[in-house]
């Protein structure tokens, strides 16, 4: 390959003395209608148009401006006022405009019909479309009931669905992000703290001397402002320690990389909290002040030593004290990142609490460099009237389990759906806003089999994601870059909030989800719960109340409202937890209530068998897992995933970097081909693959079995018997060679 | 006078590659190429690895051998020591492409050869390149080294830099910091 092909691949890898290891991809087209310039000086010709925008290609939504020349669509940028973004998109976001010009959309309604013994979809109007889920939902309420009908929901228009469920009588509506992402994180905090972590994440690295990342490949995942923070920490000489089996850009970012062994992590929280006590490293005045339960915390540690923790971790006793002693020097400024996806081994709720006592310890909670308290906007809702009281919920199917799941879980409703004797498994109904279920829930056959159990389907989607496979209705939504939505109030350091005007047409038969809702409310005579005119109304009437104006919004964007919070509120003040001693909980009194160690304790997890390896997974900075996977932008910088080998493994198998592979995991599932990529960045026990690749549906055929789906893998999950979550890293995986 | 260049930190860098979309969407670049790209660096045998990050692009040199081959003078030096291909005078011989050392340059679709402008459109309006404007790790300055006071002249007074390809002889305005 000449080296000028090469560099059409964007992202070089190259390892030094192995060789060069190419990554990415080049797939060339053009879009039509996008003009290329002729001449560097042309391009500020022409007129030039922004609307506000909220970006949805992930959680973080930040706010920014589309830009349009002559009318045509040109490019996405930050808005300066907007402190989720500080003015600079992420890759993804700034290539959101191959979202919208993606040939592939979804483009009119389809129902699912039987034509000479084959289910075809048909294409439908949206008056046929929603009288065909109208009747079925009145039918599934009339013979089961409101509740036995179920939203999974990611992203904005989630709220206009939720609505209408909550309307309809039901109140199961789920994320993935609970069970099977952070909802272990949020527990654990409230647990301690009485207070949890929220999104954006109310961490203040930007000011932080230490950071510990365990479980957090800041970087990798592109969470904005949080990479914005970590870069500046990192460039006041902030010390970072980072705890990864890979060597992430992170840890090639930190003074310290602990390689450590997988699924060992709390036997290293639990060691550094014995360092910490045992040389009496602890924050005394805050520990005395503000927790509960030090000396039981003292006493559950006192065998937790480096030395113990040495043959578990492979982290050798002195650099485990070092690093102890690194966070206790620059404490209070020290953070234990609370990490975001922690779903991993099923005493996930335990570990983050680790994590969460070791900050307390710190006394990092609520003061610089810590975390701070989050102020967030207050904007009054649009008045609706009063929901129906839901007879039963999901919980009916797990009586005594999961005692402290806050949330809905995405796995449990799939659970209570697939008819299973002695349960009250009722659910009839789906319907799924933005979250394609089959790559996102672990344990995919089971997914299918509730998926084939249901009366109903119906997917709201952007684009022909597998889960639209298996709906019975599928109703195009349009992207965020065509629509309004709800005013986005997130919390930070400052009150603000944003505004998502439409700066494109929405192209071909697609709507709003807003509108979507709104029209299948009047077919079920929900009506009431819509009361808006249109949702210019709708959102004028939530502005104007804190004397704004949806005129105003669409000039600036960006509003920042007076707040009087104290960002960090622990140096010495009053302060009752939201917990039942009103103290942050070492010890937590809610766990031991409810039968679970009130102290976390160290599990030995299950290890690999011979010859196969722990399957590990993350993110990519240019991707969404499936979500972008198809937008050409993005596929442009990584149009397939690869899987990680250490170099001994990769000899052992004679696998060489860009050979393709066929993995299986210990059930003997099989994944789709993924390029090797032979690297020193990994341990030797396990491999590594970004999520959200390996996509099945032929439809859309630029991410058509590119790269391999890590979820197909997770024949196994270990449940939080406290929350519920899936832990998603018991799975084992090898190499099936008569594959490749 | 000014000479623009362009400083940019390793240390803070993490490969996003969100530069090389903004600067696809902003210059219009077609899917498919792309005018500066990234390049990882690693060092070592597992666990002692060490790893450099650089997003890279035409290097603007002072001496370029694309400039000095360009049969038709399309390739030349223009305000600020910058190196522009004048779109319609150039006739895709591609003499510049395999003159210049580092592969900064790339036949465009449409036949012209096209590469890093350092966003001069940009630049006359006051404002940054739009791959320094959209870094989210703040890691890229631009500016002008005549300026004793710039930002950018001030971090190179004061950090350790490198270029790419020194031998080659060029004199490249990039600067990585290390
Ligand atoms: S972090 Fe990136 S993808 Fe997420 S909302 Fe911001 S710009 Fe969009
Ligand atoms: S945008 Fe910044 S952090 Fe991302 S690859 Fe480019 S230079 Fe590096
Ligand atoms: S980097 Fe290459 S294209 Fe750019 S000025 Fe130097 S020689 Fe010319």
């Amino acid at each position: 390959m000449s080296k000028r092909l090469n560099r059409r691949e964007f992202i070089k890898i190259l390892g030094a003395g192995t060789g060069g290891a190419l990554v990415g991809a080049s797939t060339i087209q053009t879009f039509a209608g996008m003009k290329t310039a002729s001449s560097a000086d042309l391009i500020t010709e022409g007129s030039i148009e922004k609307t506000p925008t909220y970006c949805e290609l992930c959680f973080w939504k930040c706010a920014g401006w589309v830009h349009k020349k002559d009318g045509e669509p040109w490019k996405i940028t930050g808005n300066p006022d907007d402190p989720n973004s500080h003015g600079r998109f992420c890759p993804r976001g700034t290539g959101g405009i191959g979202t919208y010009t993606d040939p592939q959309r979804l483009k009119t309604p389809l129902i699912r019909i039987e034509e000479r013994g084959k289910q075809v979809f048909k294409e439908a109007t949206w008056d046929e479309a929603l009288d065909y889920i109208a009747a079925k939902m009145n039918k599934i309420k009339e013979k089961w009931g409101p509740e036995c009908i179920a939203l999974f929901t990611h992203g904005s228009g989630g709220t206009y669905f939720k609505t209408l469920l909550k309307g309809f009588g039901s109140n199961n509506i789920a994320a993935p992000s609970y069970a099977q992402c952070r909802g272990p994180r949020e527990e654990a905090y409230l647990l301690t703290y009485g207070e949890g972590v929220g999104s954006p994440e109310r961490t203040d690295m930007v000011n932080s001397k230490c950071i510990v990342l365990i479980g957090s490949h800041i970087g990798e995942n592109m969470h904005n402002g949080q990479v914005q923070d970590f870069s500046e920490a990192v460039a006041n000489g902030a010390t970072v320690i980072t705890v990864d089996p890979r060597y992430s850009i992170a840890a090639s970012k930190s003074k310290y990389w602990l390689p450590i062994k997988p699924a060992t992590d709390m036997a290293l929280l639990l060691a550094w909290i014995n360092v910490i006590i045992e040389e009496e490293l602890y924050d005394k005045e805050y520990v005395k002040q503000y927790t509960y339960g030090f000396e039981e915390l003292k006493k559950a540690v006192k065998k937790n030593t480096p030395e113990w923790a040495y043959p578990i971790t492979t982290i050798k006793p002195h650099l485990i004290r070092e690093t102890a002693r690194e966070m206790a020097k620059n404490a209070p400024a020290t953070l234990v990142h609370p990490g975001r996806h922690v779903t991993w081994y099923g005493d996930d709720t335990q570990r983050v609490r680790a994590g969460a006592i070791l900050n307390a310890l710190l006394g990092s909670w609520g003061r610089r460099g810590g975390f701070y308290a989050p102020a967030k906007a207050k904007v009054e809702k649009y008045p609706l009237p009063e929901f129906p009281k839901p007879k039963k919920d999901w919980k009916d199917a797990f009586p005594d389990q999961f005692p402290l799941a806050n949330l809905a879980l995405s796995s449990g409703i799939c659970d209570a759906t697939i008819p299973t004797p002695g349960k009250d498994c009722s659910f009839k109904g789906w319907i799924v806003y933005g979250t394609n279920l089959p790559l996102t829930l672990p344990e995919p056959k089971k997914t299918i089999e509730a998926l084939k159990a249901l009366e109903l389907v119906v997917a709201i989607d952007i684009m022909p994601m597998e889960i639209t496979g298996w709906a019975d209705v599928v109703l195009p939504e349009c992207t965020y870059l065509e629509r309004y939505d709800d005013i986005r109030i997130s919390p930070g350091r400052e009150s603000t909030i944003a505004l998502r005007a439409p700066a494109f047409e929405a192209k071909y038969d697609t709507k709003p989800a807003a509108w979507i809702a709104k029209e299948l409310s009047k077919k079920l005579g929900l009506e009431k719960y819509f009361p808006w005119e249109t949702f210019e109304d709708y959102l004028d009437y939530r502005l104007k109340s804190i004397g704004s104006s949806l005129e105003e919004m669409k000039k600036i964007g960006v509003k920042k409202l007076a707040h009087d919070e104290d960002l960090y509120f622990l140096n010495g003040e009053e302060y009752e937890f939201g917990t039942n001693t009103g103290k942050i909980e070492l010890y937590s009194t809610a766990l031991e209530e409810h039968g679970f160690d009130p102290v976390p304790k160290y599990t030995h997890h299950e290890e690999p068998p011979e010859g196969y390896y722990r399957l590990n997974y993350g993110r990519a900075p240019m991707h969404s897992f499936s979500r972008t996977t198809n937008n050409s932008y993005l596929t442009d910088l990584m149009a397939e995933n690869v899987v990680w080998i250490n170099p001994l493994i990769a000899k052992e198998w004679d696998i060489k970097t860009g050979d393709y592979v066929v993995l299986k995991n210990t059930d003997g599932t099989k994944s789709n081909k993924i390029k090797a990529y032979v690297t020193q960045r990994i341990r030797h026990d396990s491999l590594y693959m970004v999520h959200g690749f390996g996509h099945r549906q032929k439809q859309m055929s630029t991410s058509y079995l590119k790269g391999a789906d890590d979820t197909n893998l997770m024949s196994r999950v270990k449940i939080d018997p406290i929350m519920g979550g899936t832990g998603m890293r018991a799975n084992f995986i090898t190499f099936s060679m008569e594959d490749v | 006078m000014a000479r623009y260049a362009m400083a940019i930190d390793t240390k803070r860098c993490v490969g996003c590659a969100d530069c090389v979309v903004a600067c696809q969407t902003e210059n219009n670049v077609p899917i498919g190429y792309c005018r500066d790209w990234i390049v990882q660096d690693t060092y070592g045998e597992y666990p002692n690895l060490s790893m450099e990050i650089r997003s890279e692009r035409c290097n603007h040199c002072d001496d370029s051998p694309c400039v000095r081959c360009c049969p038709t003078s399309a390739s030349h030096y223009a305000e600020g020591g910058i190196v522009l291909v004048t779109h319609d005078e150039c006739i895709g011989c591609k003499a510049c492409i395999t003159s210049c050392p580092y592969d900064a340059r790339y036949v465009h679709p449409e036949g012209y050869i096209d590469k890093c402008t350092f966003c001069i459109h940009r630049v006359k309006e006051g404002e940054d390149p739009a791959c320094v404007a959209v870094c989210p790790t703040h890691c890229m300055i631009f500016g002008d080294l005549d300026d004793k006071n710039s930002e950018i002249s001030k971090v190179l007074r004061s950090r350790k830099y490198k270029t790419l390809i020194p031998e080659a002889g060029t004199k490249p305005h990039v600067f990585y910091l290390l």
